[in-house]
């Protein structure tokens, strides 16, 4: 599925000082039942964020008046746990297009990037950094350069740069995915496909 | 060049190396349910393109699927529309599909080893994480995202970077009540969850070499758990005599070639691994855990550790602890229990059940404690009754389910409600995995046992 292109992100952004958040967390199993890929964001983070009766937790960071944007802040190990890519749809769909972290799980970390999430690592000074800026001011503004790679608190000026591999930036700038890569490739896969012993 | 197993493996099947950029990864065999499928073919039919290879993949019902009543339709709507979707995709597209009732049916990654879809040398993906179990048998096996999932479909292939590589030994000789699910869940606590993420992990030495093929799915099922993108095992003879004769083994002269390949499949003496860890058998104890993630986890004897000896968020660690009802320093052990559940791709297999009969065999179901016992496919199920296993189960008290993923992720309505304590031979203790607002004491069979005979955390060494 093509997702819109990433270039510039500049957005306040909603503080999560969490560690080891995973993916039951971020979308619960219960709402894995579509068969489509639709409303998941109004389920994200859903037991953190709704009583057991459905009434909004006002505590909870997404239930809060004061914070805002396209960016999510998240604690260390963000992402662990089941593979499931409905967690980066609920991400993508809440509003969010990228994910500060100062580590992400694997499969959650490519999720991202194959549906047009950016996930950007971040070093734990920097993170906290970040996490005491938005908690002193919520509408603190973030600015995100993916051609150049890097990661602006603007109320500060500190940036620091970020890694992503060449080929999946490209991807994210033009909001193409490997599907599409994959399909000029399919002479080349059947020829390969022929040489295996099973 | 001296390379490792991982390497081995992964080199032969890369088609294309994109310069600062993944591998272009084939795929010899894909495994797909319920759940994570149907976005996917919708993704194919919104793109107009087909599946390359039908023959290559591999469907079952498992993730929502009902463990009582199966001859009845589903009840829950969206359940059966998921199986439904999974139905209706595989016939249109060829692939083979192993619904519920079926002989065959069962959790994917029971069912995958049992009809010899699992090989060595092979490449597997599956859109769940604990896919890493196929491992076991020296193949790479790895859980991917519904955008993956589509990619194989489209494919059979997928892009991926090459993980770094890390190696686990442990020698010596396991005690008597130590299990495969005690030795993974004590490398956890020690690596913690996120210690290998970016890493493929080989296990090797004594302990592993010991191990039962089943033993070595259990380990390798948790390589996720530490955050590895997977675990392996290099094949030998237990391995072979597994695979051999099953229905999608290579078969006669076919057999023989691959055989030939096979037995090349180990780390070559000199290799180099990114990173070593070496444990030691005889430190391992039957192990509970006590908090929200697998790495939480003790020796059944021990206390819950204090915050201050925890390294990192001890923020995170208290909201874990308050969330399990739990204090620091007490004691594992004796702590009363409400549910058990012997079930999952980690521990329901034959072997798991025969540990739990052993247990309970001539002793009385504590009465206050629910008990669900689910196979993880219609053979063991079957292998259960043949095996007179049902007999001892049922006069200790306790009745057996049918297949399915059941309280592993609770999609289904086997749910632990909530603040409610449960000893699950699972492998996620994650707040609210097991239901909302369940409390998860990840254990091994015979742990889980004990639990259901005493009615409280018992460590099983005293009733073998
Ligand atoms: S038993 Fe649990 S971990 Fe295994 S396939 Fe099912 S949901 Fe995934």
């Amino acid at each position: 599925m093509a997702y819109d292109k990433f270039n510039i992100l500049k957005s306040s952004a909603y503080p999560l000082p969490i560690e080891n958040v995973d993916t039951d967390q971020i979308i619960p199993a219960r709402f894995l039942k579509a068969t489509e890929r639709k409303g998941f964001g109004d389920n994200l983070f859903r037991d953190w964020r709704y009583n057991a009766q459905g009434t909004p937790k006002e505590d909870f960071v997404l239930n809060n008046p004061r914070y805002s944007g396209k960016i999510l802040v998240g604690g260390k190990n963000f992402g662990s746990g089941s593979s499931r890519e409905h967690a980066a749809w609920a991400v993508y769909d809440f509003g969010f297009r990228c994910v500060i972290s100062s580590f992400f799980a694997d499969i959650f970390k490519n999720n991202c990037l194959n549906i047009g999430v950016l996930p950007v690592q971040v070093s734990e000074e920097f993170l906290k950094e970040i996490f005491e800026a938005i908690e002193k001011d919520p509408k603190t503004e973030i600015e995100v350069n993916l051609p150049e790679q890097k990661i602006t608190l603007i109320s500060s000026g500190r940036s620091e740069s970020f890694a992503i591999n060449s080929y999946k930036k490209e991807n994210m700038l033009n909001g193409f995915d490997d599907i599409d890569y994959l399909q000029d490739m399919k002479e080349e896969i059947k020829d390969f496909a022929e040489t295996r012993p099973f | 060049m001296s390379n490792t197993l991982f390497d081995k493996v992964w080199d032969a099947h890369v088609i294309r190396k994109i310069e600062d950029g993944p591998d272009v990864l084939f795929i010899d065999r894909h495994l797909i349910h319920e759940v994570t499928s149907p976005v996917a073919f919708l993704g194919l039919k919104n793109r107009g393109i087909g599946v390359m290879f039908p023959e290559r993949t591999f469907a079952t019902a498992d993730h929502n699927t009902p463990t009582i009543n199966q001859h009845l339709p589903v009840q829950d709507e969206l359940s059966a529309n998921q199986l439904k979707a999974l139905e209706e995709n595989a016939r249109e597209h060829g692939i083979i599909h192993w619904g519920l009732g079926d002989e065959n049916n069962g959790i994917v990654h029971v069912i995958g080893p049992e009809n010899g879809i699992t090989l060595p040398g092979a490449t597997i993906v599956c859109g769940d994480s604990h896919t890493s179990t196929h491992g076991a048998f020296g193949a790479i096996a790895f859980g991917i995202g519904t955008s993956e999932v589509e990619m194989v479909l489209a494919a059979q292939n997928i892009m991926q970077p090459k993980p770094k590589k890390m190696r686990i030994r442990i020698d010596g000789e396991l005690a008597k009540g130590v299990t495969p699910k005690d030795v993974a869940l004590y490398i956890i606590s020690k690596l913690t969850t996120s210690g290998a993420t970016g890493y493929f992990v080989e296990y090797a030495g004594d302990v592993f070499e010991d191990m039962s093929m089943e033993g070595r799915m259990t380990v390798c099922n948790l390589s996720i758990e530490m955050g590895a993108r997977g675990g392996m095992i290099a094949p030998d003879e237990k391995t072979f005599e597994y695979i051999k004769g099953r229905r999608f083994t290579p078969k006669g002269t076919d057999w023989d070639k691959a055989m030939e390949y096979w037995k090349t499949l180990k780390t070559d003496d000199d290799a180099v691994f990114d990173v070593e860890y070496v444990f030691n058998a005889e430190d391992i104890e039957p192990m509970i855990t006590y908090g929200t993630n697998p790495g939480m986890g003790i020796g059944i004897s021990k206390k819950i550790p204090d915050s201050e000896e925890i390294e990192g968020g001890k923020s995170t660690y208290q909201k874990s602890l308050n969330y399990m009802g739990f204090d620091e320093g007490s004691e594992m052990a004796g702590k009363k229990i409400d549910y058990v559940f012997l079930g999952s791709c980690t521990n329901g297999r034959i072997e798991d059940f025969r540990a739990f009969a052993q247990i309970v065999k001539g002793k009385k179901k504590a009465e206050d404690v629910i008990v669900w016992l689910v196979p993880g496919s219609h053979k063991v199920e079957q292998q259960i009754k043949e095996e007179g296993i049902l007999d001892i189960l049922n006069e200790a008290g306790f009745e057996l389910r049918q297949p399915g993923c059941s309280a592993c992720l609770a999609m289904n309505d086997d749910k632990i409600p909530a603040g409610k304590y449960s000893v699950s031979t699972s492998n996620r203790n994650f707040e609210g995995r097991q239901g909302p607002g369940s409390r998860t004491l990840l254990a091994s069979p015979l742990v889980a046992a004990a639990a259901a005979i005493t009615g409280k955390v018992t460590d099983p060494r005293e009733m073998l």
